[in-house]
């Protein structure tokens, strides 16, 4: 499983874990980031935080430390999964 | 001005709004209230509290607009303010009798949840399901009448920001009002209604009854915001082992049932075409949060916003000026012979008033910005794009653009802070707002640089010390939050998780109405005490007035000077025979470190309530004829200590003008602090900052004495 950071802009993967049991996890998982939740990494800012991730069709920005409690399960590694998601911008 | 009267008192029937942030919520409140509706804060906290009455049916209602949040388990205060005031928690305000929960008809599923926890308190509910046409643009077809029924509570389609289906929800919630229905709750698995039956029984023994919602918060939050439960700690923790022995995590399993709950209920109701599509109104954020052009595009917007309101709100703020510069001379034409009364009117009143006016363009110009960028969703961009410069102090990038905006003027700025949601972050980004250096210190500037640098050391330092005074305030105020925040609120770094609305275009009607509802808030309350103030600077700068002093001065001039120049040496004579005069001259010697004369002691104490007077008050004082361009600064260059060395020094200069940079000389950003705040904050941001307007002072001239400049 990978981090936001290392998952990388324009790529995309399913949620495996919410890390942490903080009010943070807690957060994350009521706005929708639960476990097998499709998400992909759609911007990162000028000076490389936060980034901006899309899913369930809706977007948001999370900083660096905060995205940190997500771990990806990255797309499979085929460079393009066939549905639109990992190539460029639609 | 429509006073909304206290609802405590009426007994009024209230009806709350909630919802995500994003959803059209304000818009759909602004709709429904009109202008009449009145902004505050929650007693105690810079949470901002929104109220307005409408009719719903045959009732009249007061509505009231609740802090957007994703959740009723609270990260911030404002967020705790929601669930305060659905369960009649919230002691300034009685509970409200209906609940009208705004959802973005494009994201349903993340929306409902918040329903779902909302139906707990038990309140009857109406869903406004807003932005439908968007929705239907996105590829998403939604059935409302299933989508009601599943649910259990009337659902009205809207579109706020058009004033569509508004009458519907009107009558949607006035036919709750008369027969209160009852939505349907989560059916919760046996392990969890187990726990909550556990933490129940408890909180029963102790004499209290929880509603449902309060009791999700307590066994599901990690840390209750419903603080006040300090006998169920036991009860909780027996609770959490026994979801956890049946195989549920306490953190996680509130947020899977609901959502596997809604997974259900929106299958078949909501169909959602996969598509390109859907991405279309992100598009533009292709260029808008690019790492090179983003930046160039947000300097580019921001620059355009700072230039208007510094430059096109300067031809509107000389008209009114101009008004009444003409009023004054009118009224002071038609008073003369009521020494005492024409000045009050002319110096205190009509100078009172005009000093409130004539914030009115640059609140107007910089509010129509504001709605424009918060309507479209650049502003949560702009947020986005400027984070990393602020994290590290505990705010976000949303004090951005207040700070840029105190760069023209505090006092909008600070009003702009309501964009800032926490309202720890909202405070330090009101107290370090003012160190920026805004267009009424410029003036100062000019003389100063004009008078003591540009003549000996050139026009590029003189165009480098201006800079440099712009300058100044920035890099100050960012560590000062840093210490604001770290010692002083304790601010507990909150996560940053900010939704990035699709971009939207905004509606001109909702801009013209948040222009017109901050100008008038502005001049009805910030205004009276900025009135208020002007009144009593005058007092103090006009009283005891003794004609002998007048007379003294008059006699003391040789027959051959001219009426203009003996007028000014009256009214120099009168002013230093003032109270604030006086006082002047007894509090010098606090402000000879920093090498201030008398003249400029009296010239700084007059300018504490508008840091702009001191240009005039110095001209009084030096007796410059304000006619003669460069007369003042002639005047200055001449003034002389006892021992014949000069008073005005480029280091001398130097430190007026830091001083200046630094000290909160503004009774009306002090007033709109002390509205958005409180006054015992206006109070500590007076103090710091004129300390360390002092402290800079002193330093900058004993510095430029040692260099000898």
């Amino acid at each position: 499983m990978k981090t936001l950071k290392e998952l990388g802009l324009l790529k995309g993967g399913r949620i495996g874990e919410v890390a942490g049991r903080g009010p943070l996890a807690q957060r994350l998982l009521a706005m929708g980031f639960l476990p097998g939740t499709r998400l992909r990494v759609v911007q990162i800012a000028p000076f490389g935080d936060p980034v901006t991730v899309e899913l369930d069709g809706w977007r948001v920005s999370l900083r660096l430390q905060e995205a940190d409690a997500l771990r990806i399960i990255p797309d499979a590694d085929a460079p393009a999964n066939g549905n639109g998601n990992g190539k460029a911008h639609g | 001005m429509i006073a909304v009267a206290d609802p405590v008192q009426t007994g009024r029937t209230i009806v709350a709004v909630i919802g995500n942030p994003n959803t059209g919520k304000s818009s759909l409140f602004s709709a429904l209230t009109g202008i009449r509706q009145h902004v505050g804060n929650y007693p105690g906290i810079t949470v901002e509290r929104k109220e307005g009455r409408c009719r719903m049916g045959e009732r009249d209602v007061t509505l009231v607009d609740l802090p957007g949040t994703y959740s009723l388990a609270a990260l911030s205060a404002d967020e705790q303010i929601v669930l305060d005031v659905l369960s009649g928690r919230q002691g300034s305000m009685p509970a409200p009798a209906a609940v009208v929960c705004v959802v973005d008809a494009s994201n349903l599923r993340r929306n409902l949840f918040l329903l779902s926890q909302v139906v707990e308190i038990g309140l009857p509910v109406v869903i406004a399901l807003n932005m439908v046409d968007e929705a239907q643009q996105r590829g998403i077809k939604i059935d409302v009448a299933a989508l009601s029924s599943k649910l259990g509570v009337p659902v009205v389609p809207t579109v706020a920001v058009k004033g569509k289906g508004l009458d519907e929800l009107r009558r949607a919630v006035a036919g709750v009002l008369e027969a209160p229905t009852k939505p349907r709750s989560v059916a919760w698995p046996a392990p969890v209604v187990e726990a909550r039956a556990v933490v129940d029984e408890a909180a029963r023994k102790q004499g209290r009854t929880l509603n449902d919602a309060d009791l999700s918060r307590l066994v599901f939050d990690v840390e209750p915001g419903i603080a006040a439960f300090p006998g169920l700690v036991e009860a909780r923790d027996r609770a959490h082992q026994g979801l956890r022995s049946a195989g549920h995590d306490p953190l996680s399993v509130e947020a899977l049932v609901r959502y596997g709950h809604l997974d259900e209920l929106l299958a078949g109701t909501v169909v959602r075409e996969e598509g390109p599509a859907d991405r279309r109104p992100y598009a533009i954020d292709r260029v808008f949060t690019h790492r090179v052009g983003g930046l160039l595009v947000f300097s580019l917007f921001m620059f355009f916003v700072f230039a208007s309101v510094y430059w096109i709100a300067r031809p509107a703020m000389d008209g009114i000026e101009w008004s009444f510069g003409r009023l004054a001379a009118w009224a002071g034409a038609t008073l003369e012979g009521h020494a005492m009364l024409q000045s009050l009117i002319v110096d205190g009143a009509i100078a009172g008033v005009g000093g409130v006016m004539v914030f009115l363009p640059q609140i107007l110009i910089l509010f129509l910005f504001v709605a424009v960028l918060e309507d479209s969703g650049y502003m949560a961009r702009a947020a986005f794009l400027m984070d990393k410069v602020f994290s590290w102090t505990g705010l976000n990038g949303k004090s951005f653009v207040p700070m840029l905006s105190s760069f023209a003027c505090a006092v909008p700025a600070i009003l702009t802070t309501r964009t800032i949601e926490d309202p720890k972050a909202r405070l330090s980004t009101i107290l370090v707002s003012p160190l920026m250096s805004c267009s009424a210190r410029l003036p100062v500037y000019v003389l100063m640089i004009g008078a003591f640098i540009e003549p000996r050391f050139g026009p590029v330092w003189a165009g480098a010390a201006l800079f440099a005074m712009h300058l100044l305030g920035l890099v100050v105020a960012i560590p000062i939050a840093f210490v604001i925040n770290r010692f002083l609120l304790k601010l507990k770094p909150l996560p940053f998780i900010l939704e990035m609305p699709p971009y939207r275009l905004p509606s001109p009607r909702g801009v013209a109405r948040r222009m017109f509802l901050s100008g008038r808030e502005f001049v009805v309350r910030a205004g009276t005490v900025i009135f208020a103030i002007s009144i009593i600077v005058w007092a103090l700068s006009y009283f005891p007035h003794r004609a002998e002093v007048g007379d003294a001065a008059a006699k003391s001039l040789p027959a051959s000077v001219s009426e203009g120049e003996r007028g000014r040496a009256v009214r120099s004579a009168y002013l230093e025979q003032s109270v604030l005069g006086r006082f002047g001259k007894v509090v010098q010697p606090v402000f000879a470190p920093a090498g201030f004369d008398w003249k400029t002691t009296v010239a700084v104490l007059a300018a504490f309530p508008a840091r702009e007077v001191v240009v005039s008050t110095l001209g009084i004082l030096y007796s410059a004829d304000e006619t003669q361009e460069g007369a003042l600064r002639a005047e200055m260059t001449r003034a002389t200590w006892p021992d014949g060395t000069r008073v005005y020094t480029p280091a001398m200069a130097m430190a007026v003008m830091v001083f200046f940079a630094f000290c909160l000389q503004c009774g009306s950003t002090m007033s709109v602090m002390a509205r958005e705040a409180s006054w015992k904050w206006a109070g500590f941001a007076f103090v710091y900052m004129t300390s360390l307007a002092w402290v800079a002072a002193v330093i900058t001239f004993q510095a430029g004495r040692a260099l000898a400049v």
